[in-house]
């Protein structure tokens, strides 16, 4: 009986260590769900947005200007900052405000990108900090998810600024989405 | 027909492993240890004392810098900030906060800002370092080195040591101090 409960405890972790693997996997190579927070990119992403960013571009250096892309913050590793590529590396990118009279430019060094903000008045941006390396840059945004009246979706999201959703707090999304693949496969195996 | 069987039972074995074998040699790689060959004599003599004839190769321990703790006299893996797709590997001059007096940079002495770090190579001149990229950002630190593992007879554990003459001349704490910025 003892053999048996041991069995049954080194698969239960096995299948628990296969699987957060493959959660990993997805999360870095293909996309993670990120709520985002503040009113830099309003209107397009408003306050407590959550919003789909993919890997893939990002991996493959595709990211193009226009791109609505999730980095991390070049102050402070552990935020995460979503603004908008204005202009890739060799581009010249305008770096006054429009009330100035002068107009500045600067070029975008090898290497970087330059961010901005789609509500210019109220965000910091490259046009504070300066351009940031692409190494940095961590998904590109594609989707954003709608708020639907259903049980799944009314999950309360904690309150932290640009905050990524780690892997575990996504259990509840990654058990209804993915439920009839992962458990229905334990039950043949068995 | 038993061919066909046993055909299908060894694909069947097959997928099933490579679904377990490949998400977690890659969790491991991203998550724990990462090894890597050094390439270059920007570290001499530290790493690669015989140049190209037979480099090192190095252990990195990525769960070390998961919380991107980093000290000074690390020997640490960044992203290069001029090419995404290539990884650098210097020794850790200064943190944040250090006030630092540069070998070649535009600006004499640097402070280091806030979420950023100055690396640089042990051999000074030969060296692609934060004396021409400046300083770079935490978030591009890949990895930590911490043993040196071929070839076996320089097998040993890499002690994070500043050079005496390359100690930071003062540190502030804080971002409160702003007035040497470059």
């Amino acid at each position: 009986m003892f053999r048996g409960f041991l069995v049954k405890t080194i698969s239960f972790v096995g299948y628990t260590v296969q699987y957060g693997c493959i959660a990993h996997c997805a999360f870095e190579y293909v996309g993670e769900f990120v709520s985002c927070s503040g009113p830099s990119m309003e209107p397009t992403i408003t306050n407590h947005d959550v919003v789909f960013s993919e890997r893939v571009s990002r991996n493959l250096c595709r990211i193009q200007k226009g791109d609505i892309v999730i980095a991390k913050s070049p102050f402070d590793p552990k935020m995460n900052i979503c603004k908008r590529v204005m202009g890739l590396e060799g581009d010249k990118v305008c770096t006054s405000g429009p009330s100035d009279i002068f107009k500045t430019h600067t070029y975008v060094p090898r290497g970087h990108v330059w961010l901005e903000g789609d509500n210019l008045r109220n965000s910091t941006d490259s046009r504070s900090y300066g351009p940031i390396p692409y190494a940095l840059i961590r998904g590109r945004v594609c989707l954003k998810v709608m708020r639907i009246q259903s049980h799944f979706l009314t999950y309360i999201l904690p309150q932290r600024p640009n905050h990524k959703l780690f892997e575990f707090e996504l259990l509840p999304f990654y058990v209804v989405f993915f439920q009839e693949f992962f458990f229905s496969s334990i039950k043949q195996n068995k | 027909m038993a061919q066909t069987g046993f055909g299908r039972r060894y694909f069947k074995a097959f997928v099933s492993g490579f679904f377990v074998a490949v998400p977690v040699t890659v969790t491991v790689l991203d998550r724990l240890a990462y090894v890597a060959r050094v390439e270059g004599a920007s570290m001499q003599p530290s790493l690669n004392p015989d140049g190209g004839s037979s480099p090192d190769v190095v252990l990195l321990n990525r769960w070390s810098v998961r919380n991107y703790q980093v000290h000074r006299g690390d020997i640490v893996s960044v992203l290069s900030p001029k090419d995404p797709q290539q990884k650098i590997i210097k020794r850790v001059i200064g943190i944040e906060g250090d006030f630092i007096k540069t070998l070649g940079y535009k600006n004499r002495y640097v402070r280091v800002p806030d979420g950023h770090l100055w690396i640089e190579g042990d051999h000074h001149g030969h060296s692609f370092d934060s004396n021409t990229f400046g300083p770079v950002s935490l978030g591009l630190v890949h990895g930590r080195a911490s043993h040196i593992i071929w070839p076996p007879s320089r097998w040993q554990r890499i002690e994070p040591s500043v050079p005496p003459e390359r100690r930071p001349l003062l540190n502030w704490e804080g971002a409160t101090e702003d007035g040497y910025d470059d």
